[in-house]
């Protein structure tokens, strides 16, 4: 493996946790919910699963306990802000509180144990191309997952009747209840799907990224996800360039680095964020796809008449 | 089995009763409806119309009552089991979705396969069939008002409906759009489709409807044929006593300019507002000048130009008493003896979770009045104008200095209005001055408005009512997509005309047509 192909592949497992935490959260903020948790939901992502993976010795069932904490965690949020009817910034920034300290509690006897490593999946014959085989073709599950993933989101808010529904209730709660749709229902859905996501992405972290268990290891990750959702105008497409650009010249920042490019680090290590903003500004730069394209909702607690 | 005399009705309501904590919206409300009957629903703001048709409509649940449906007892938990009845409805508050397209927002209310290209050309039938036309993939957020009414007739016609609600739907139309409206509603019911029509516009009601029933304070008072009966006598039976009519002496001459706007152009703000294009406009002390319009033309913006929340592009675009305004804030506006009254009454003219004194406090703490000085209020003084002004405008309250939320819209009304008045203003402006405000306390605002102007105060009333405006106003102005028209004495302009003038008669040429003056 040369060193292009090393830096491509250390790319795409960058940017594949963001992308899947962004496209969760892009689902909730379509049907009008901020959820500000996404790093707490991603951290205890990446310990359960992490647990779990060593307990039982099977990365898969690791990801599952990590899909599952995610979405735990999340209906927990649903049910405080769409049942209870909490304020959902105050509610998200406490989900985050406490999942980096339980999260810290309960890695405490796996620090520093060797990690059970999701395996890479050879596509046959393509995995051989030169260049490309090894860096798109012979990736985990997770990777084509993520992709897949963001194109089924894709899809589902352009052609089928779910998408349309989640995205007048993010429009108009008042108008979609008047309608008789059941807005706390679609939120719980889009709430729970938001969190499996940022459970999975934590999960990729323990297990495929670096595997193993290292307290605060998500590293803002989650903050990244959610500020990816709002440049990218809550479209699926962008989110991905978004991500896989940030993944890109972060990565890029580090090799830098690492050969000796007499750029402060300081500098390198904000690239990243600017060069993101500046990009996704760039093509977000259309005021009326950003209006039809943004949750009028967002935020807003929603107790319908009755 | 069910009497035999029940089998011609479409809808019963018996007995309806709907509370909200200790408020009694319906109190024991019956109606009934046969096919093709249009069917008046009438009273004033908070008599219980609205709650009515929710009910059986689904969107609210009653505490008491039944609803029968072909003379068979059936209960409708939501809207989706009303719609599966036949029953459609026209919201007030349009229920439409601004980023969605006129199919998508069709498409969320018409069950079976999603399937929006096939959608789209039954919406173009049934859109050129009732003569409603419509561009099924335009945005919602860029179309007019009146073109969103028809978004909603249209979704409601799709299925196939045996029972049309309309919530106030004129309140939103020019008199132009509103007779199409009728002619469509009329050909529903000549096809056997029942309408039941919520609506204070009383000579409308005589018109179209076959029969009204009238609630006052959550009960049924009347059920009348509005045909034999006249406004005097349907508007007795809405409030329970004689409406005052407003009186105006002829007034003598106009005085002198007190507040202008000159060649002002602004882009819009938020998004889907309303730019303003080359507004003028001259107010004269001494008399009420009105500016009509349909909701959503730009009023907003005049305003917040005129109260200097918004500072207009050079100094001179605005002037009060001769002074360049544009570019001084709310308060320097003030102090030059000018007052302003927006629209909203909570969170806009007042702040609900404050009290009436502190309210007063926040428009009048710089004209004068001594109530504050070296930072410090003078709260007994506040008190006591605070006072003053519930008394002289009748503002009713259940504790003294209450907050104002806790205000019931007609008496917070008065009390926003009041305070404005009780400076003397020599310039006002007010936006939407009796806007969702029972009679009573609409007839006291309107009185006041024409009362300072005749004390030589030039008053500026932008307001969606034309009854409203032809009761007080001398002089007329119509604004259309934030175009202004040229400004007509009272006696010189009929409803057609302003009706013309709302669909944007004035708009291309610059000039108005003379022909249509005459």
């Amino acid at each position: 493996m040369n060193a292009l192909e090393a830096v491509l592949l250390t790319i795409i497992t960058a940017s594949t946790p963001l992308l899947l935490a962004a496209v969760g959260e892009l689902v909730t903020e379509r049907s009008g919910v901020l959820n500000l948790g996404v790093e707490g939901m991603m951290i205890m992502g990446a310990v359960t699963g992490f647990a779990a993976a060593y307990t039982t010795g099977s990365a898969a069932v690791g990801v599952a306990a990590a899909v599952a904490t995610g979405g735990a965690m999340a209906l927990l949020f649903a049910f405080l802000t769409q049942t209870l009817a909490a304020n959902q910034m105050a509610t998200g920034l406490a989900l985050t509180l406490f999942g980096i300290g339980l999260s810290g509690l309960m890695g405490q006897p796996f620090t520093g144990l060797p990690g059970v490593k999701l395996g890479a999946v050879h596509i046959p014959g393509l995995s051989d191309l030169p260049l490309i085989g090894p860096v798109l073709f012979a990736q985990d599950l997770l990777v084509y997952g993520s992709v897949a993933l963001t194109a089924f989101v894709a899809w589902v808010f352009a052609r089928t009747r779910l998408g349309l529904v989640i995205r007048a209730v993010g429009s108009n709660h008042h108008s979609a209840h008047a309608l008789g749709y059941d807005v706390a229902a679609v939120r719980y859905g889009c709430i729970a799907f938001g969190g499996a996501c940022a459970g999975l992405a934590g999960g990729y972290l323990s297990l495929v990224y670096t595997p193993q268990w290292i307290e605060n290891m998500s590293a803002g990750r989650g903050w990244i996800a959610l500020a990816l959702v709002v440049f990218a105008t809550w479209t699926p497409s962008r989110v991905a360039v978004g991500a896989y650009l940030f993944g890109a010249v972060w990565i890029m920042g580090l090799y830098a680095q690492g050969v000796g490019v007499a750029i402060p680090s300081q500098f390198l290590a904000s690239l990243p964020y600017l060069v993101t903003i500046a990009a996704l500004l760039a093509i977000s730069g259309n005021r009326i796809f950003t209006k039809v394209n943004t949750p009028a909702c967002i935020g807003q607690t929603f107790v319908p008449d009755r | 089995m069910e009497m035999m005399d029940d089998t011609g009705y479409l809808l019963e309501a018996e007995d309806i009763v709907k509370r909200f904590g200790d408020f009694t919206a319906n109190d024991r409300v019956s109606l009934r409806l046969r096919p093709g009957e249009i069917h008046a629903l009438l009273g004033e703001n908070g008599a219980g119309k609205s709650t009515l048709v929710k009910i059986i409509y689904g969107a609210l649940q009653p505490n008491g009552g039944r609803l029968r449906w072909h003379g068979e007892a059936v209960a409708v938990p939501n809207p989706g089991a009303a719609r599966q009845l036949g029953i459609g409805m026209v919201f007030q508050h349009f229920s439409l979705f601004d980023a969605l397209t006129v199919v998508e927002n069709v498409a969320l209310a018409v069950p079976g396969p999603f399937n929006p290209r096939a959608l789209a050309e039954r919406v173009e039938q049934v859109s050129a069939a009732y003569g409603l036309p419509l561009d099924p993939v335009a945005l919602v957020a860029d179309l007019p008002v009146g073109v969103r009414q028809r978004i909603e007739v249209v979704r409601c016609l799709l299925q196939d409906p045996r029972l049309l609600i309309m919530d106030e739907p004129t309140a939103v139309l020019t008199p132009q759009e509103a007779r199409g409206l009728f002619v469509t509603l009329k050909r529903l019911a000549d096809d056997g489709c029942a309408v039941l029509y919520i609506s204070h516009r009383l000579e409308e009601v005589r018109h179209l409807c076959h029969r009204a029933t009238i609630l006052r304070h959550g009960k049924v008072v009347a059920d009348v044929d509005p045909r034999v009966e006249t406004a005097a006598s349907l508007a007795r039976l809405m409030v329970g006593a004689d409406v005052q009519s407003v009186a105006a002496e002829a007034q003598e001459q106009a005085g002198p300019v007190a507040l202008t706007v000159d060649a002002l152009s602004l882009p819009a703000m938020k998004p889907f507002g309303v730019p303003l294009r080359n507004v003028s406009l001259e107010v004269r002390s001494g008399a009420v000048t009105a500016v009509a319009g349909v909701a959503g033309n730009g009023q907003s913006e005049l305003f917040e130009v005129l109260s200097g929340e918004r500072l207009a592009p050079t100094p001179d675009s605005v002037t009060i008493a001769g002074r360049p305004c544009g570019a001084r804030d709310i308060t320097e506006r003030r102090r030059l003896g000018a007052a302003f009254v927006p629209e909203e009454r909570l969170g806009h003219s007042a702040v609900p979770g404050f009290r009436l004194s502190e309210n007063l406090l926040l428009t009048r703490h710089a004209s004068g009045d001594d109530l504050v000085r070296t930072g410090f209020i003078n709260g007994g003084r506040t008190r006591a104008l605070t006072a003053r002004v519930t008394e002289r405008f009748d503002v009713r309250f259940s504790r003294r200095d209450q907050e104002a939320g806790a205000l019931s819209g007609g008496n917070l009304q008065k009390f926003v209005v009041g305070r404005e008045l009780d400076r003397k203003p020599e310039v006002l402006v007010i936006n939407q001055p009796t806007w969702g405000v029972d009679a009573g306390a609409a007839a006291l605002i309107r009185q006041a408005l024409v009362d300072r102007a005749r004390d030589g105060a030039a008053v500026l009333v932008i307001s969606q009512d034309l009854d409203e405006i032809f009761e007080i106003a001398d002089r007329i102005a119509v604004i259309s997509r934030g175009a202004l028209s040229d400004t007509y004495p009272a006696d010189a302009i009929d409803r057609e005309r302003i009706g013309m003038l709302m669909a944007g008669a004035h708009e291309s040429g610059g000039t108005p047509d003379r022909d249509a003056r005459a």
